[in-house]
């Protein structure tokens, strides 16, 4: 579904990611982990060009999305990203927060389009703050919402950006929840966590990056229990 | 059809009870010997009701408003595109931007006045309240292209970046994200903008446009009467920016909705 060919970004003299090859399947569960600076935000956020690649390509269902033609807009459509920091729009409602989108593009009319956004809230749990305005919401409902907003343009596949770490710890689970039963309907997910319960329950295969490169890869049971590198097992045993 | 009615109005009337109060006291006041509220009935008849000259002010205020109006809508669609060429990342509209913006604010208002008017327009007859639309709204751009400028830069990354992951292309994320947004942060600069140029309008008294200032300074002209008519000019000046303050106050109380809610 997305294949990635040697992709670096420098920001200046810094590089941040040096070189990454990647080929993520569809329905395939990839859980980024690494020490911080370590490229892993970066890295997804290349994926649907929120950062520009310095080299490198991106393959996406196909098309190269890295190419200077590409039609990036519309690629982004089938691509849904959950950010750390929610980014819910403060001057919209719920409803209009999820529908914006789908009724901006013309894929849905306004009907459709909150008939949807009601069951996506329905699914977790937030019906009854359709009408709400995302400050009235805590951090966890918040990033439900976000989730629920990425989800109401149908997308292929779903990124996440260290969705958990702005949120206080008692609120951390409702999201986690939301994730993984997304997982179990069998969407593909990239995502950039710190939480290992996370990574090991629901990773189909875990990177571990660090310095701008994935150092070790592997399935959860593969990283976590018997992880190669040195570097892998000092992080690892600093999270754990 | 207002003029229309004050005008058939006065000639009907051509002998009020204002003219009979004044004709009762003017030996007093020829003598000197008015008391201090007769005085004031005094500057007021002069100043205001004798031969309806209370219409020099409101037509004079019928022109600032009609300047003020016309150039707030040169300014506020200057400013925006202004504001949109320096954010465009695009070199030469954004030194374009830059010089227009340094000239405007580094330069004092009546002097671009002048220029517009007898550098530009000089041989070109053409309705004053035309120039003064054009130096207004010129002038107002700048500094309109300053307020949304900052308006959009305080609207945090995060929302644009929300906005083009889900397909947005440059111009709606601005247009149905950003904007919104940079609207609520900049309405209380504007709305002072706004009022900072219906009083600025009173420069183009200097190219003898009859606005409020210039119809005082008329009346002045012909009584003499040094504090009452730029009193009336005053009073009416605060009507209209009180009026535009609070109309401005309930906008911003609407867009903040979100907040408080």
């Amino acid at each position: 579904m997305i294949t990635v060919k040697d992709l670096h970004k420098h920001f200046g003299n810094l590089e941040v990611l040096n070189g990454i090859n990647q080929h993520i399947k569809p329905q395939e569960k990839v859980v980024i982990i690494g020490p911080s600076g370590s490229g892993k935000s970066t890295f997804l956020r290349c994926l649907n060009l929120l950062e520009r690649p310095t080299s490198g390509q991106i393959f996406f269902e196909g098309n190269e999305i890295t190419a200077p033609k590409a039609d990036i807009d519309q690629l982004r459509c089938r691509m849904g990203m959950v950010f750390q920091q929610f980014n819910l729009f403060p001057h919209l409602n719920v409803m209009d927060n999820i529908t914006l989108a789908p009724i901006t593009h013309k894929l849905m009319t306004r009907e459709k389009a909150q008939q949807r956004a009601m069951e996506l809230l329905n699914r977790v749990g937030l019906a009854e703050k359709a009408t709400a305005y995302p400050k009235q919401l805590s951090g966890g409902q918040q990033q439900r919402i976000a989730i629920v907003r990425a989800l109401a343009m149908n997308p292929d596949v779903m990124l996440f950006d260290e969705p958990t770490s702005a949120l206080d710890p008692e609120m951390v689970g409702e999201v986690l929840d939301v994730m993984k039963r997304l997982a179990e309907d069998g969407m593909t997910m990239v995502v950039v966590t710190h939480e290992m319960g996370f990574a090991r329950e629901v990773g189909d295969r875990v990177l571990f990056m660090d310095g701008g490169v994935v150092l070790e890869e592997g399935t959860p049971k593969e990283i976590f229990e018997h992880p190669k590198q040195q570097r892998t097992q000092d992080f690892l045993k600093k999270v754990l | 059809m207002l003029s229309a009615f004050l005008f058939s109005a006065t000639e009907v009337a051509s002998s009020t009870i204002f003219d009979q109060w004044w004709l009762g006291m003017k030996d007093q006041a020829m003598a000197g010997q008015l008391n201090f509220w007769q005085n004031i009935y005094k500057e007021i008849y002069q100043n205001v009701l004798y031969n309806d000259r209370w219409l020099n002010y409101l037509r004079g205020m019928g022109i600032t408003l009609e300047v003020s109006f016309f150039a707030a809508l040169v300014g506020l669609f200057l400013g925006l595109l202004v504001a949109m060429m320096r954010l465009s990342g695009v070199k030469p509209l954004q030194k374009i931007a830059g010089v227009y913006v340094g000239i405007i604010r580094g330069t004092p208002m009546l002097l671009q006045v002048l220029i517009i008017n007898f550098g530009i327009f000089g041989s070109i007859a053409i309705d004053r309240v035309i120039i003064g639309v054009i130096a207004c709204g010129l002038n107002s751009g700048a500094y309109v292209s300053e307020i949304i400028r900052s308006g959009i830069l305080s609207v945090d990354k995060g929302q644009t970046e929300a906005g083009r992951s889900l397909g947005l292309s440059n111009w709606q994320t601005l247009r149905l994200v950003v904007f919104p947004q940079a609207l609520k942060t900049a309405l209380p600069a504007l709305c002072n903008e706004f009022i900072t140029l219906i009083k600025e309008t009173s420069i183009l008294a200097y190219i003898a446009l009859t606005e409020l200032t210039k119809a005082g300074d008329y009346i002045r002209s012909k009584t003499y009467s040094a504090f009452t008519p730029y009193i009336v000019s005053g009073i009416l000046y605060l009507i209209m920016t009180g009026v535009l303050t609070k109309l401005l106050g309930k906008l911003e109380r609407r867009l903040r909705q979100g907040d408080n809610r």
